[in-house]
């Protein structure tokens, strides 16, 4: 069931296009940089995930093509090469995904595909980018078997694994539970829910290795219904509720989970909280440990980046951008980083060169590729805990994480690390 | 005790949920032999409609509890407009025809309501969480249940109480029998199948909007949430028997049971429990638990 590309994002493509090329000196032939974005479009993840990054990528375009972004990127294009963007609904799963890649690829020739928030087509799609030889940066999937489990040369990731997500939810909660005797998780039964599960299960048995694991509970992805499942977590009575839910399923989960009491018995951490933050706003239960996989959103360092992003976000949509939008941010300038050390006109082989092992700017802060010989994203971590002020809900005990803390070392997987060394980090 | 306390009340709960949404499929089956695939697209109206129609009331600073009068509104005007829309609009036409191609034409339905719920109220989420805990909560076995929940069992039970009073006591009943068991035979003695169907498709759609609606207050409403219930609502009708009221009841109990059972004691195979149900009925009775075997017709 492919899915066409929508009139409105058609004319928001052409727009872009002819934008990017209105910016070009007459009679100069820069050949342009056609990047395939995939997102999600429809269904549970567009409003909370899909959205917000296809806004992120629309924005970001727009400025790079206009050379309006702060320093170090405010010259135009990608080394003076204008952008112009196809987008893909990445809603419908990994064989439909897979069709698309190859459509993009393919058939529309683009240069490079930026996209996947859903780990389940990370990984679906990641041996076809190897297989067409086509550059592919992904831009918010987590799981951490993609290169764990595999080596590619075509593909990249420019935001950090699920294992700094989950090593420093382990971290943060132990630090704010020295206590923890028992734990429980709600993740959804999938790569990105059972690889996050597992992570944080062992990464906290491993500093504290007597803690209990009351219940793992792995509802189906878009289930919407957790009534059993939050009986399940109550009966335990756990200290802590580990759930690394995103779209719909986290809001849902809040909604059901808050009038049980499970807020109130247990500290419950959200490890992908940060894009429910405004749109539930203060009936997430003050005292909720969120996470933004990253220093985004709520999180972000105050540098010039993040103002620019935070201000033109905010100005264009009316909303505050969230951790997507980050994410995709993050993939764009290290694109366009290693498009321009390439230099004008270098072929594909040369901008993976590139990109390969590089460290770039971002509104997040320094990004560097330094996992996966160089194709693995790291990046420091925060979390913090809700506090509503003034019917606004905000983070207080805020606590960051250094890259080196949370990430495994390159040649070492997950799970690995986390059962050696995570004591030694403490 | 307590554990299987909650076992129970979790799979009553989540039964009842089913069911309300089950007899409406098995009903529209029942009557019209029609495998509703737009089932889910009701649903999800019922929600989409529920949520706006309690967001203006709550933010025109009504009294609260009137938000529930506003689910049942919800229900109501999606299933006297979209039933009557779709059934008299394009499935009249249709009768007649094999049960495939009705099933390809509500395929077509589903997918076309499913890109008029993004045109209508876009891709962003929709909350009305309100009437959820407008009710409060009561403590059983230790745990913590909104009233709400105990409300969508009352709800349930009244669906199907109602549905059985109704085909065995009325006029109207026995007519929509007289149409389930043989509609050429119901035709020839007068009976108005026509209407029959009409007033069918329309309840049908009320009930899967009535689902809708009712769960709306627990979840984010978002595009694609009438994909998954589909899928559920035709493993309760299978395991029941496709057109029997008895069996919606029944299979939604079994699913909801399993269900819970599987989350609390072994969740690990929760998703696969429901299924697994399902193929061991399907192996022991192919028509499901309460479909008499039909005489092959030559």
């Amino acid at each position: 069931m492919a899915r066409p590309i929508p009139l409105f994002e058609g004319l928001a493509i052409l727009a872009i296009a002819s934008a990017a090329g209105a910016q070009q000196p007459a009679g100069a032939e820069v050949k342009p940089v056609k990047i395939g974005i995939v997102t999600f479009l429809s269904g549970a993840a567009a409003g909370p995930f899909g959205v917000p990054a296809r806004n992120g990528a629309e924005l970001l375009v727009e400025a790079i093509n206009a050379g309006s972004l702060p320093p170090p990127y405010a010259t135009k294009g990608f080394g003076g090469a204008p952008l112009s963007l196809a987008f893909i609904d990445e809603a419908g799963g990994t064989t439909k995904q897979v069709s698309e890649y190859r459509d993009l690829v393919q058939r529309q020739n683009v240069d490079v595909v930026v996209g996947y928030i859903s780990s389940g087509d990370c990984l679906a799609v990641a041996p076809v980018a190897e297989e067409l030889k086509k550059l592919t940066v992904l831009f918010d999937c987590g799981s951490p078997r993609i290169f764990e489990d595999a080596s590619y040369q075509y593909v990249f990731r420019t935001d950090a694994h699920a294992a700094m997500d989950s090593v420093g939810a382990a971290l943060y909660v132990t630090e704010l539970k020295p206590g923890l005797k028992k734990i429980a998780g709600i993740n959804q039964n999938y790569a990105w829910g059972q690889d996050s599960w597992n992570d944080f299960e062992s990464a906290i048995k491993a500093l504290k290795p007597a803690v209990e694991t009351t219940t793992s509970q792995m509802p189906k992805l878009l289930s919407g219904q957790y009534g059993a499942e939050i009986s399940a977590l109550l009966s335990g009575d756990p200290d802590v509720v580990h759930s690394s839910f995103w779209d719909g399923d986290l809001e849902a989960f809040v909604l059901q989970a808050a009038p049980r009491g499970v807020f109130a018995k247990s500290t419950v951490i959200l490890t992908a909280g940060e894009t429910a933050m405004a749109r539930l706003g203060a009936q997430i239960p003050d005292g909720t440990v969120i996470g933004a996989r990253g220093p985004h959103g709520v999180y972000a360092p105050d540098n010039q980046l993040n103002r620019w992003l935070r201000k033109a976000f905010f100005d264009r949509y009316g909303v505050a951008a969230t951790y997507p939008a980050y994410h995709m941010a993050q993939a764009l300038l290290g694109l366009k980083t290693a498009y321009e050390k390439a230099g004008s006109g270098a072929g594909q082989e040369k901008v993976i060169a590139a990109l390969e092992g590089s460290s770039f700017e971002t509104p997040s802060g320094t990004i560097r590729m330094a996992l996966a010989k160089g194709h693995q994203a790291i990046e420091e971590t925060v979390y913090g805990t809700t506090k509503t002020v003034k019917g606004q809900v905000t983070v207080v005990n805020v606590k960051r994480y250094p890259a080196e803390v949370v990430n495994p070392p390159e040649g070492m997987k997950t799970q690995d690390w986390i059962k050696a060394s995570l004591k030694r980090t403490k | 005790m307590g554990h299987v306390l909650a076992v129970v009340i979790d799979g009553i709960i989540y039964s009842s949920w089913l069911f309300i949404i089950a007899v409406g499929l098995t009903l529209i089956y029942g009557v019209m032999k029609i495998l509703n695939l737009a089932h889910g697209s009701f649903y999800a109206l019922g929600a989409y409609a529920a949520a706006s129609l309690v967001g203006r009331w709550l933010s025109a600073g009504r009294a609260p509890f009137g938000s529930y009068a506003m689910l049942i509104l919800a229900a109501i005007l999606v299933g006297l407009v979209v039933g009557p829309l779709i059934e008299r609009g394009l499935l009249r036409f249709m009768y007649g025809k094999d049960e495939i191609v009705l099933v390809l034409v509500t395929y077509a339905v589903f997918l076309i309501l499913e890109d008029a719920i993004k045109l209508v109220w876009g891709v962003d989420a929709y909350f009305v969480s309100e009437p959820y805990g407008l009710l409060g909560s009561l403590s059983i076995a230790g745990l913590t249940y909104p009233v709400y929940s105990a409300a969508l069992v009352v709800v349930s039970l009244l669906v199907g109480a109602a549905f059985a009073l109704a085909l065995k006591r009325t006029r109207q009943g026995k007519l929509l029998t007289a149409v389930i068991q043989d509609r050429e035979i119901s035709a020839a003695m007068g009976i108005d199948v026509r209407r029959v169907y009409l007033v069918t498709f329309t309840l049908g759609t009320m009930l899967a909007a009535t689902g809708g609606a009712l769960t709306a207050p627990t979840v984010s409403v978002v595009p694609g949430m009438g994909v998954e219930v589909i899928v559920l609502a035709f493993a309760v009708v299978v395991i029941g028997g496709l057109g029997s009221f008895a069996g919606a009841a029944l299979g939604s109990l079994i699913v909801g049971m399993v269900r819970s059972a599987a989350v609390h004691y072994l969740p690990a195979v929760e998703l696969f429990s429901v299924y697994a149900v399902m193929a061991v009925v399907l192996i022991a009775r192919p028509k499901g638990l309460f479909r008499a075997l039909e005489a092959r017709k030559i």
